[in-house]
């Protein structure tokens, strides 16, 4: 197996709100131990409000209020030396960004400054991380770069405006991967764009994959597009990590109920039977259920589920599951 | 069986540009189909295909350029909107922008009651909301004096769905119902057109990108590209043997949850919506992997294949379909 890259533990990440002295604590990423290699595309899925996108945050370092980081650490492993990020000072930070760890966020379509061209972006970009001398190489770089992408160079001359959504998706992205990070970050790449787009986005996320050799963590709630390209998935629900595994194995021997509803409420082609969504809706991150934070939708709930939460169990060395169902050797359910 | 609502060669013609460079864009070009009662009627396509447009013209928001709407052989004749929105109630995308996040949402149903005079004072009232609320699995106490913002965006389509139903309307136009609705919930709406459909004997115009849950859902399906239905029929056929280069397209770049049935092939995108819009010709020309001559300069005429209408120079003339399945489309947007 390859070299760890990143890895947390104990990761705990609130957001805390005081308004007028009344103190509310939103559990969005609660206790995730997370180990991701080199060389893979790893996939986080869950519901919206599963506090994904804040898991994402914490990884790439943006922790700010009032988003608080309570415990446990994110480990960088830059050229086999293990480094906490909490406590890199902002320039060490900044150095790392980009270079190391770049990030797309959600709702990247966005990000590019409406009245400044695609160049200039891509220039603010080069001047604020390239050293001086390299510069008018690294603009020829981000030339042959867009080229090599598949992308039209006609880009570099547009505004955001003049562009498709796709199109735009597709530009950060490049963007992003411009100083072949070891470790990209993608936050939903693919959501609110068609399917024929959406195809040519992931294409062109795993081509930087492929290409690079680097580390690709992608999160969306489309498990169509995790079934495509992940080589290992995470489940995630209420902060937490409940499952994780290959992404052939989540889909055809997950352990956890949620995975397996998640799962059997995707159409197919070819089969019209009846489809059922999870019952109930997610819970609030601000008053989670006791015990496990699935009982109460979980067709399956015992009297311990709703007093303790169960730990995470490796099944085997590569499937890790939270769930009491597993851990008292119930096995898998039909 | 009679039809519920035809639409007959509905075009909406868009100009932009200045006097002397004046272009014009056709959004819906000729757009022809007929629902019938009780059926759930797909139409599919990607975003600025016409669609929504088309979706537009019918519930009166836009006024066509030409083409006629009729709904049991009755002409809808524009300022003439009340029986119509009776009968064909319609919901949208975006659950929270809905409905006004200031208000509680139990006073849209108030309204609407009032405004068809479908109860007699506030007891008779929440009774008849209540009825209908518990049509999509909800009731009245879980709801009175909520603002959106206090339900998911699932449970809030939900009530929009509920808010349509109670003119009890023939027809329900859903336009991208389940787009911004988490995967897991996505089901339950769904579940709840083929309920609707097979319960109250309605009909459903569902207007969607996502050709999965269509596939569950509906009947017959349309697809449309760029302002024409480019192929038509039963889902079965549409879906599981598509005919249209593009429809081939479509059908293959959905993401399968299956870890076996990976993307093979590569998509090419470099092309603008503008561009396929203004193209002479079949408007997929330019991607098209089995394009012809005349697919740059003549437009397809619409061929019946089967049961399924589809628009493309292909399967003109007879022994046709042969030749396409001989250049063997399938899989051929596959550049090595």
């Amino acid at each position: 197996m390859n070299n760890i890259i990143l890895s947390t533990e104990q990761l705990k990440t609130f957001y805390v709100l005081e308004v007028r002295g009344d103190r509310k604590v939103v559990k969005a990423v609660n206790d995730v131990r997370l180990e991701i290699y080199e060389n893979e595309i790893y996939g986080i899925a869950g519901e919206s409000g599963c506090g994904k996108s804040t898991l994402l945050k914490a990884l790439a370092g943006v922790i700010e209020p009032p988003l608080r980081l309570i415990e446990g650490k994110v480990i960088y492993h830059v050229n086999g030396e293990a480094v906490d990020i909490s406590t890199l000072d902002a320039e060490a930070m900044r150095r790392l960004r980009w270079e190391y760890v770049s990030y797309v966020p959600q709702g990247s379509m966005s990000v590019l400054n409406p009245v400044r061209k695609v160049k200039d972006t891509y220039q603010d970009f080069i001047v604020s991380h390239v050293d001086s001398k390299s510069r008018d190489e690294a603009f020829t770089l981000a030339g042959e770069h867009i080229a090599a992408l598949g992308l039209p160079p006609q880009v570099m001359e547009a505004y955001p405006h003049q562009m498709s959504g796709g199109m735009r998706q597709r530009v950060t992205i490049a963007l992003a991967a411009l100083l072949k990070p070891n470790i990209i970050i993608a936050d939903e790449p693919t959501t609110a764009l068609d399917v024929v787009v959406q195809r040519g986005v992931v294409q062109l996320l795993v081509d930087i994959q492929q290409k690079l050799g680097n580390t690709i963590i992608l999160v969306t709630h489309d498990m169509g597009v995790h079934a495509n390209v992940a080589d290992r998935i995470g489940i995630m629900y209420a902060g937490k990590i409940v499952e994780e595994a290959p992404t052939e194995i989540i889909f055809s021997e997950s352990l956890h109920p949620y995975t397996q509803y998640l799962i059997n409420s995707l159409p197919r082609f070819g089969d019209k039977s009846t489809r059922e969504s999870v019952p109930g809706s997610p819970p609030s991150l601000i008053d989670l259920p006791s015990g496990c934070s699935f009982h109460p939708r979980c067709p399956f709930a015992m009297d311990i589920c709703r007093e303790e939460t169960p730990a995470t169990v490796a099944v085997n060395p590569h499937h890790k599951v939270a769930c009491w169902l597993t851990e008292e050797g119930y096995g898998r359910l039909a | 069986m009679e039809d519920l609502l035809r639409v007959e060669q509905l075009t909406k013609v868009y100009s932009f540009g200045s006097i002397t460079s004046r272009v014009q864009l056709l959004a819906a070009d000729n757009v022809s189909f007929a629902i019938k009662p009780g059926e759930i009627f797909v139409l599919a396509g990607e975003s600025g295909c016409g669609k929504t447009t088309t979706a537009k013209m019918i519930l009166g928001f836009e006024e066509p350029t030409s083409g006629t709407i009729v709904y049991k052989d009755r002409e809808k004749v524009k300022h003439e909107k009340v029986w119509f929105t009776e009968a064909v109630q319609a919901i949208f995308q975006d659950p929270f922008g809905t409905f006004n996040p200031l208000r509680t949402v139990d006073r849209y149903f108030f309204e609407t009651v009032q405004n068809y005079k479908l109860a007699q004072g506030e007891e008779a009232a929440i009774q008849f909301i209540d009825r209908t609320l518990r049509m999509v699995g909800l009731t009245y106490g879980e709801f009175a004096g909520k603002y959106p913002s206090e339900f998911s965006g699932g449970q809030l389509q939900r009530i929009s769905i509920a808010r349509a139903l109670l003119t009890s309307p023939t027809l329900l136009i859903a336009d991208e119902p389940v787009s911004m609705v988490d995967a897991s919930l996505r089901m339950s709406i769904v579940n709840l057109f083929n309920k609707l459909a097979a319960e109250l004997g309605m009909s459903v115009l569902y207007i969607t990108h996502d050709l999965a849950t269509a596939y569950y859902v509906c009947d017959r399906i349309a697809i449309m590209f760029r302002g024409n239905i480019v192929e038509m029929g039963g889902v079965e056929e549409v879906l599981m043997n598509p005919r249209h280069p593009y429809t081939q397209l479509l059908r293959e770049s959905i993401p399968q949850a299956d870890p076996a049935m990976r993307w093979k092939g590569r998509v090419n995108l470099n092309e603008t919506e503008e561009t396929e819009y203004l193209r002479q010709g079949c408007k997929f020309a330019g991607r098209c992997p089995a394009v012809m001559d005349r697919c740059i300069h003549e437009v397809p005429a619409d061929i019946h294949v089967g049961d399924v209408l589809v628009k493309c120079h292909l399967y003109a003339g007879n022994g046709a379909p042969e030749q396409a399945e001989k250049i063997g489309l399938h899989g051929s947007f596959s550049t090595p």
